[in-house]
């Protein structure tokens, strides 16, 4: 009896489920019930949770926004997972049910032509931004993301021209100051910059943790590294490879990865780093700010222009061709990446460079403003200076695979295990096996 | 007459009916594939960004690229390189262990706990391992924190920028995962000998160590080519470990780089072509080293 029952009310539940999958298509309108939102990193979500208006967290991988379901399909970039993933799904787009479309996903600079030069991106115009509301933004971030028939495929909360972040302890130490005109001092140039990794190895810092740290600093102002389909060694390049390889050689810098936990090491005072470069989503994001005893956390950082001005990477916002949510899509990208008082609210409350001229430029001016990593310094007038400068028409698609591959081979040079020839060798193989189409 | 005939028939039909499930799941899952990466070898098919390039036939172009740099040899030379690095110390150990196992005399307390616990590497994930090595012996980790207290380096030693190190730590990796199932392995040859054998060669006055040589090892032979077939094929795809620890590069200057690391590189574009032509590379090298051990060891068999 007991049994029958429990068959009954399994026969129950299931009918109800089939009629509920049933009923989910007749009750959508005209727009999806489900936003999928394809990222690799928290940054994008913490944005959108804190500061889009209506947005509320459900779990740590679905929110709400009015009664549309936002999914996070967030996936480490690590070994290229999250392209792996993202590109299967974006080619799959056209079968996939409504609401497994993706609608929203996030490029980073350095493989953004792959996917902006495809249908898969779709044109931000069309998904329903005007010029206008666009004019704001600083005209590099609008030009990664024009395709070749210079349709706009994608928007960005943030700017990123790059800055010289350096340890005031040290500087003090060191220098007896950590003015940032003191340090600018010593760090004017690449020459000076090598004196000084001298004076501070005396005292038992490392100039930088990694040679890789100042590699954005000569790639970011150097020609096209792949033209034609011909990859190259160009000169700034050599340079920043000349020059890590004296560093290294006289133990002032490190040749870690980046990201690795011997890097970060020198984001806590016992690591015995002077500086890192980086963008505002560096010092922000990534130097371990909310971390107990990192010199971040002290506010121990400050920021100078350094030997050259640059940019690194940055996160752009793509709707996906296909999407079933796009006055969604669109919205999203009009708050976080058009709405004054909205980017504003990033700038103080997460310390981001944010992708509008006019608020940054006020922002710079504000006295009251002062960024706590940095031990409350104003250094908008820095990355703004920087943003008005910055050429990004040396990108490639290609530039991902350049640069993980050129910092693995160099590595070795570095550290003496081969000689340059050999190096460049195995650097133009391995570019060659991630983009067969290439030749060197 | 004719009723038994019919019997025979029907007998030969259960046989073939009962194989059905093994062939099947030979052909789907190893024959269609093998055959499959053969043709594809002979292809240019790969993904530029998101855009498809081919399969256009190319005929043996793969190959020619494959053989063109010349590093192919150093990847297998080196893929081999780390699985005698740990073969050779793994199959000395495992024949210890499964000698005084098995030996009866030693009356050994609890075997079954030792047992269990060489196995258990084993049955943590590689990748986990080799993670937990990676942070181990980090140019800032704790390896190097302990020998520098100890006033042994003045600096830290560089385990990842060294050629052997890098390989030392993948064979010793290799080895503490593998001894245990290798003993095991050996354990159940050993004692599946004749223990009268040894009874009479003890009575005749032999040691141990002459009827380890003189007995077991002989008798172990089948058991022992097997294990050494079985590794050879395993190092032969060794990955795991030291893809892991070396963060794929294969570092320093590629001097750990396995020909299935080599292989997994090519994912990156997506390149169908030059990874069966590299698959069918492996495949014949694993034919032709598995040929030769098979040789060795069932040489002076015939008698």
């Amino acid at each position: 009896m007991k049994k029958k029952a429990l068959s009954v009310l399994m026969a129950a539940s299931m009918l109800a489920g089939l009629t509920a999958a049933a009923a989910v298509p007749a009750a959508a309108e005209e727009e999806g019930k489900v936003l999928n939102i394809y990222c690799w990193n928290e940054e994008f979500k913490s944005r959108l949770t804190d500061h889009y208006p209506g947005y509320e967290e459900v779990d740590a991988t679905t929110g709400k926004i009015g009664d549309v379901e936002v999914r996070w399909n967030i996936t480490p970039s690590t070994d290229n997972a999250y392209q792996n993933n993202l590109d299967e799904k974006l080619l799959a787009q056209a079968d996939a049910a409504a609401d497994d479309k993706i609608d929203i996903f996030l490029l980073e600079a350095d493989y953004a032509l792959k996917y902006v030069d495809t249908d898969f991106t779709a044109s931000v115009t069309d998904l329903g931004l005007t010029e206008e509301e666009l004019a704001n933004q600083y005209q590099y971030t609008k030009d990664i993301v024009t395709d070749a028939n210079g349709v706009l495929k994608g928007v960005s909360w943030q700017g990123c021209p790059g800055v010289l972040i350096y340890n005031r302890e040290a500087a003090k130490e060191v220098f007896g100051s950590d003015d940032p005109e003191t340090v600018q001092a010593k760090v004017a140039d690449w020459d000076t910059f090598k004196a000084t990794a001298a004076e501070l190895k005396e005292a038992g810092y490392k100039i930088a943790a990694s040679a890789n740290d100042f590699y954005r600093v000569f790639s970011d102002n150097s020609g096209k590294v792949v033209e034609d389909g011909v990859a190259k060694i160009t000169p700034e390049i050599k340079q920043w490879i000349d020059l890590s390889k004296e560093l290294v050689d006289a133990g002032e810098v490190g040749t870690f990865d980046l990201w690795s936990d011997d890097w970060n090491k020198g984001f806590y005072p016992d690591g015995k780093v002077f500086c890192y470069f980086g963008p505002a989503w560096l010092i922000d994001f990534c130097m371990a700010a909310d971390t107990e005893g990192s010199i971040a956390n002290q506010g121990g950082w400050a920021a100078t222009e350094g030997p050259q001005g640059f940019s690194w990477g940055g996160t752009w916002i793509a709707g996906a061709t296909g999407t079933d949510n796009a006055s969604l899509v669109a919205d999203i990208m009009r708050q976080l990446t058009c709405n004054p008082e909205i980017m504003k609210d990033i700038v103080t409350a997460d310390n981001d460079f944010v992708n509008n001229k006019p608020v940054m430029e006020e922002m710079a001016a504000d006295e009251s403003y002062g960024d706590a990593v940095l031990g409350g310094q104003n250094a908008l007038a820095m990355f703004c200076a920087g943003a008005d400068k910055i050429d990004r028409s040396n990108m490639s698609p290609y530039d991902q695979g350049y640069t993980e591959e050129l910092q693995k081979a160099m590595k070795d040079y570095f550290e003496g295990n081969v000689d340059y020839d050999t190096a460049v060798q195995t650097f133009f193989d391995n570019l060659v096996v991630k983009y067969p189409e290439l030749t060197f | 007459m004719n009723k038994s005939k019919g019997k025979v028939v029907r007998y030969n039909r259960w046989g073939y009916i009962f194989l059905i499930p093994f062939v099947l799941v030979y052909v789907v899952f190893q024959l269609i594939p093998l055959v499959n990466t053969v043709y594809n070898s002979f292809f240019e098919n790969y993904r530029s960004g998101l855009n498809q390039v081919g399969p256009n036939f190319i005929g043996l172009a793969n190959f020619e690229a494959m053989f063109g740099g010349g590093k192919i040899w150093m990847y297998l030379k080196n893929t081999m390189i780390m699985w005698i690095m740990g073969f050779i110390p793994q199959i000395v150990i495992s024949l210890l262990l499964g000698a005084w196992f098995s030996d009866p005399s030693l009356r050994l307390k609890g075997q079954r706990f030792f047992k269990t616990v060489i196995y258990l590497p084993n049955l943590i994930m590689a990748s986990a391992f080799a993670m937990l090595f990676f942070t181990l012996f980090a140019d800032t980790g704790p390896i190097n924190s302990i020998l520098q207290s100890m006033g042994i380096l003045s600096e830290p030693f560089k385990f990842m920028s060294n050629v052997w190190s890098v390989r030392s730590l993948v064979a010793f990796m290799n080895l503490l995962m593998w001894f245990g199932n290798t003993t095991i392995l050996l354990m159940a040859g050993m004692m599946g000998i004749d223990t009268a054998l040894f009874e009479a060669a003890a009575v005749d006055g032999a040691t141990s160590t002459q009827i380890f040589w003189r007995i077991t090892l002989p008798l172990l032979r089948p058991i022992l080519l097997y294990v050494m077939i079985t590794s050879l094929i395993g190092g032969l795809q060794m990955f795991d470990v030291p893809q892991i620890l070396t963060n794929g590069s294969g570092a320093p200057a590629e001097s750990s780089m396995t020909l299935i690391m080599f292989l997994n590189k090519h994912l990156f574009s997506k390149n169908f072509g030059m990874g069966g032509a590299l698959s069918v590379f492996l495949f014949v090298v694993t034919g032709i080293l598995s040929l030769i051990v098979f040789r060795i060891n069932s040489v002076g068999n015939k008698d």
